[in-house]
């Protein structure tokens, strides 16, 4: 189980979906904080739901508000590079970039771009975490039954 | 134990806050600091990572509640880190509230790391621009903004006070410059910073009265009663004590009302004529736009500049006056103080600048130093000085040329856009590195803005200074200029320095090596940015001293000379260039300048990591003919010397044979670490 926990993880590094930000959560996780990447994670996927959804409602506008578009994209942007999505925030990267030229088409089609990146980047997650759930929790388990037989041993 | 941790809803605005009680004896643990983000995500992020370096952390989702935990708890927290972008209001709005409120150091951060955003940080006065994504070493150190402002506040407050003493004796003699460069300074640099947001004048008047560090920020309000009160009395009758009655102003101190009143008679002195008041007036509305952020920069007497307006003149006059006296002072002070002293040096130098400026009406762009007949622009370079330092003049001048968005860099000086700037930036030279932007030290280099602005050169590239801590004001500087303030590179220094700022992250050292030649000077001292600030104000001093002596050598290189004080003042440099004619009584200033600058440049380098050394360097390289004893004067700064031979170049071009007089002997002397 462990080893699956380790291979998940690695995966989405080798695949490009997390970068070293990504690492440097991880080293803020601690024994007083055990799950604090999982927290973050899902900290941004609920706060990011909240930018998807303005940016589909400016997109749907007309005439095409770049500005504003460019604007809540970069929050966006900020807050997948904040977690190390790579290929997110490359999608957003790509995003800006239509918006700078006003290319309403390249938007959109990018725009759907972003949010496939984003859902595929939470199922991966998902499925780490729940697996790092279970490899912690065995972790934990063992780690007490040890000291269980400990104390039968010493009675 | 942290209250924070629970406040820590990221999305709500709520922000746990700690009780002042947090000493700083084991220090930099439990240092405590405000972040705030409209980010949840980066703000969870951040919480932990200041947790683990053991700071105590405050989080806050949104500005306003920010500034009200900040106005609740005066004394409750020892930095404030606060994004860029945020819904509610500008990061930058925030960082100038802040920095005139409550004087803390603020540090910027975003994920837009593009030039003019990081320029704006430096300009409105930000200690250090951070980039997104933020990782745990940057915010390890940021203790060090703390301890560089208090540092700052320290020295400022035995400036003043011993500087006091002489109050009410007409500066005409060295020992009353530096009394009053010093008192002036100080009034100078909260004065700029606080310029910026004159509505919490208020405040401030309070503040200097509670607040430990016995600083006065001259508003425009205060200004403005101020000159009411003098001329009530008669300009000639007028004394401190009675002045100091009539304003009635709690918290003022007579020492501080005699200082502000030697700048002032300068100012009038150096006006001959002009209708002050107009000039204190127009100056201080073109000003607000630019000078705003270049108010924050240096807390540099811009609110002096702006309040009085007329200050240009007087403060052409004193610098000019105290520039001997002054300057002495000012290369001790320059360098190792932070930015703020730094821009005050300068000031002095560029103050000669402006003067010698006024009276060559450039037909170039700037005159800002002519600026004076133009109103605008002798606000301006007022408005310039004063933000940038009690010099402000020679800022000042160099604004009025560069108009209004020089202002801002103050200390930039850009003025001119054109090769004039070199010339004329003598004059502002001084001015502008200080900007180290008022705030405390950035130390940390914004990666990616340079502040290009400067452009000492013709070319008036803009400097792109990596300074993290305040990349809007100088940039904006040397836009209106077209002269690029090389304020980055402050020729002088660090020749290199438009180069090595590309470099970012070299040290100062080999920015002025490499340099030499491109008089960008101020590289390095972007350079340091990233290494630790003190080191590169080392650097910088160096350099600066360097820089000095060779101005008086030239004299046509004064002018020349002048440049580099600007140059790496930044602002200033821009004024070298229109200087043409100030150069030659400012070579002096300028070297003077330059060499503070170049102490100042060092803490603005440390601050900038100049990306680019652009245009800054240009003028060196270009100007550089008299460089060449320079050289031999000081071999360690080639760097600077290759800076003022670009800025003497330059200023050649522009300038008519400068004529070295005042001090600059006696600067130099001083000046040399020697």
């Amino acid at each position: 189980m462990e080893r699956q926990a380790a291979y998940l993880r690695n995966a989405l590094f080798d695949q490009g979906y997390l970068d070293e930000q990504f690492l440097q959560l991880e080293d803020l996780q601690d024994e007083t904080n055990p799950h604090f990447v999982e927290e973050v994670v899902k900290l941004f996927y609920t706060d990011s739901v909240r930018l998807i959804q303005s940016i589909e409602l400016t997109l749907k506008n007309t005439p095409r508000d770049f500005e504003k578009l460019d604007k809540i994209m970069h929050q966006f942007k900020g807050s997948s590079t904040s977690i190390g999505a790579k290929k997110v925030k490359k999608e957003c990267t790509q995003f800006q970039e239509y918006c700078n030229v006003g290319n309403v088409e390249g938007c959109i089609r990018e725009f759907q771009e972003v949010k496939q990146e984003h859902a595929a980047l939470k199922r991966k997650l998902e499925n780490y975490f729940q697996v790092f759930h279970v490899v912690h929790v065995a972790c934990k388990r063992s780690s007490l039954s040890h000291l269980h037989n400990d104390y039968s041993d010493a009675k | 134990m942290n209250l924070g941790v629970n406040s820590m809803s990221v999305t709500t605005s709520s922000a746990s806050w700690k009780s002042g009680d947090a000493v700083s004896d084991q220090f930099p643990a439990g240092l405590r600091v405000l972040v705030v983000d409209d980010d949840p995500t980066c703000l969870r992020i951040l919480e932990k990572m200041l947790r683990n370096c053991r700071y105590e952390v405050t989080t806050c989702g949104r500005a306003e509640v920010a500034l009200k935990l900040l106005r609740d708890n005066k004394d409750g927290f020892d930095v404030v880190i606060s994004d860029v972008h945020m819904p509610d209001m500008d990061g930058f709005k925030l960082l100038e509230r802040v920095g005139l409120e409550m004087d803390l150091p603020v540090i910027m951060m975003s994920a837009d790391d593009s030039k003019s955003v990081v320029m704006k940080g430096v300009t409105h006065g930000a200690c250090d621009y951070l980039i997104k994504p933020v990782r745990m070493e940057a915010l390890k150190n940021i203790w060090q903004h703390v301890v560089r402002k208090k540092k700052n506040e320290w020295k400022e407050k035995d400036a003043e006070q011993s500087g006091s003493v002489e109050e009410g004796d007409r500066q005409q003699k060295p020992t009353d410059d530096v009394d009053y460069s010093s008192s002036a300074n100080e009034g100078n640099w909260r004065n700029s910073r606080k310029r910026k947001e004159e509505e919490d004048d208020g405040d401030d008047k309070d503040d200097s009265s509670t607040l430990k560090k016995p600083r006065v920020v001259w508003s425009v309000e205060l200004h403005q009663q101020f000159v009411t009160a003098v001329n009530q009395l008669g300009i000639d009758k007028a004394v401190p004590k009675k002045i100091l009655e009539l304003m009635n102003v709690p918290g003022l101190t007579r020492e501080n009302v005699a200082s502000h009143l030697q700048k002032y008679r300068l100012y009038l002195r150096r006006l001959s004529g002009q209708p002050q008041n107009g000039l204190g007036n127009s100056f201080l509305g073109p000003q607000d736009s630019g000078f705003g952020s270049i108010s924050s920069l240096n807390g540099l007497d811009l609110q002096a500049y702006a309040s009085s307006g007329q200050i240009p003149a007087q403060s052409l006059a004193s610098i000019q006056a105290a520039a001997l006296g002054r300057v002495t002072n000012k290369s001790g002070i320059s360098v190792p103080i932070v930015d703020q002293h730094n821009i005050f040096s300068f000031d002095n130098p560029n103050m000669r600048f402006l003067d010698g400026q006024q009276h060559h009406s450039n037909g170039k762009q700037v005159n800002l130093l002519h600026g004076i007949p133009t109103n605008m622009d002798s606000k301006q370079l007022a408005a310039l000085h004063q933000s940038g330092q009690p010099f402000g003049n020679t800022l000042m001048n160099v604004h009025s040329q560069s108009g209004q968005s020089n202002s801002l860099l103050t200390q930039m000086v850009q003025p001119q856009s054109r090769t004039q700037m070199l010339n004329e930036v003598g004059g502002n030279p001084v001015l502008n590195f200080p900007s180290s932007v008022g705030q405390p030290g950035l130390s940390q280099p914004i990666p990616g803005s340079v502040f290009s602005r400067f452009g000492m050169d013709n070319n008036v590239r803009p400097l792109t200074y990596k300074s993290l801590s305040q990349p809007t004001s100088v940039v904006e500087f040397s836009r209106s200029q077209g002269m690029e303030l090389s304020g980055n590179s402050i020729p002088l220094t660090s020749n290199s320095g438009i180069p090595s700022y590309t470099s970012k992250g070299t040290t100062l050292q080999e920015e002025v090596n490499s340099e030499i030649k491109g008089s960008r000077g101020f590289l390095p001292n972007f350079d340091a940015f990233n290494e630790l600030s003190q080191n590169r104000t080392d650097t910088w001093d160096l350099q600066n001293v360097g820089s000095t002596f060779e101005t008086p050598q030239h004299s046509n290189v004064q002018s020349r000379l002048d440049v580099p004080p600007s140059v790496l003042v930044q602002p200033a440099f821009a004024s070298d260039h229109r200087n043409g004619h100030l150069r030659t009584t400012s070579v002096n200033k300028a070297a003077f300048s330059t060499a503070t600058s170049l102490g100042n440049g060092t803490n603005f380098g440390q601050q900038l990591t100049p990306s680019h050394a652009d245009s800054s360097l240009r003028i060196k390289t270009e100007r550089l003919p008299d460089m060449g004893f320079q050289n031999s004067l000081f071999p360690d700064q080639l760097g600077q010397d290759d800076l003022m031979s670009t800025l003497l170049k330059q200023q050649q071009d522009g300038l008519a044979p400068v004529e070295n007089e005042f001090g600059f002997d006696e600067y130099q002397l001083d000046n040399l670490p020697v």
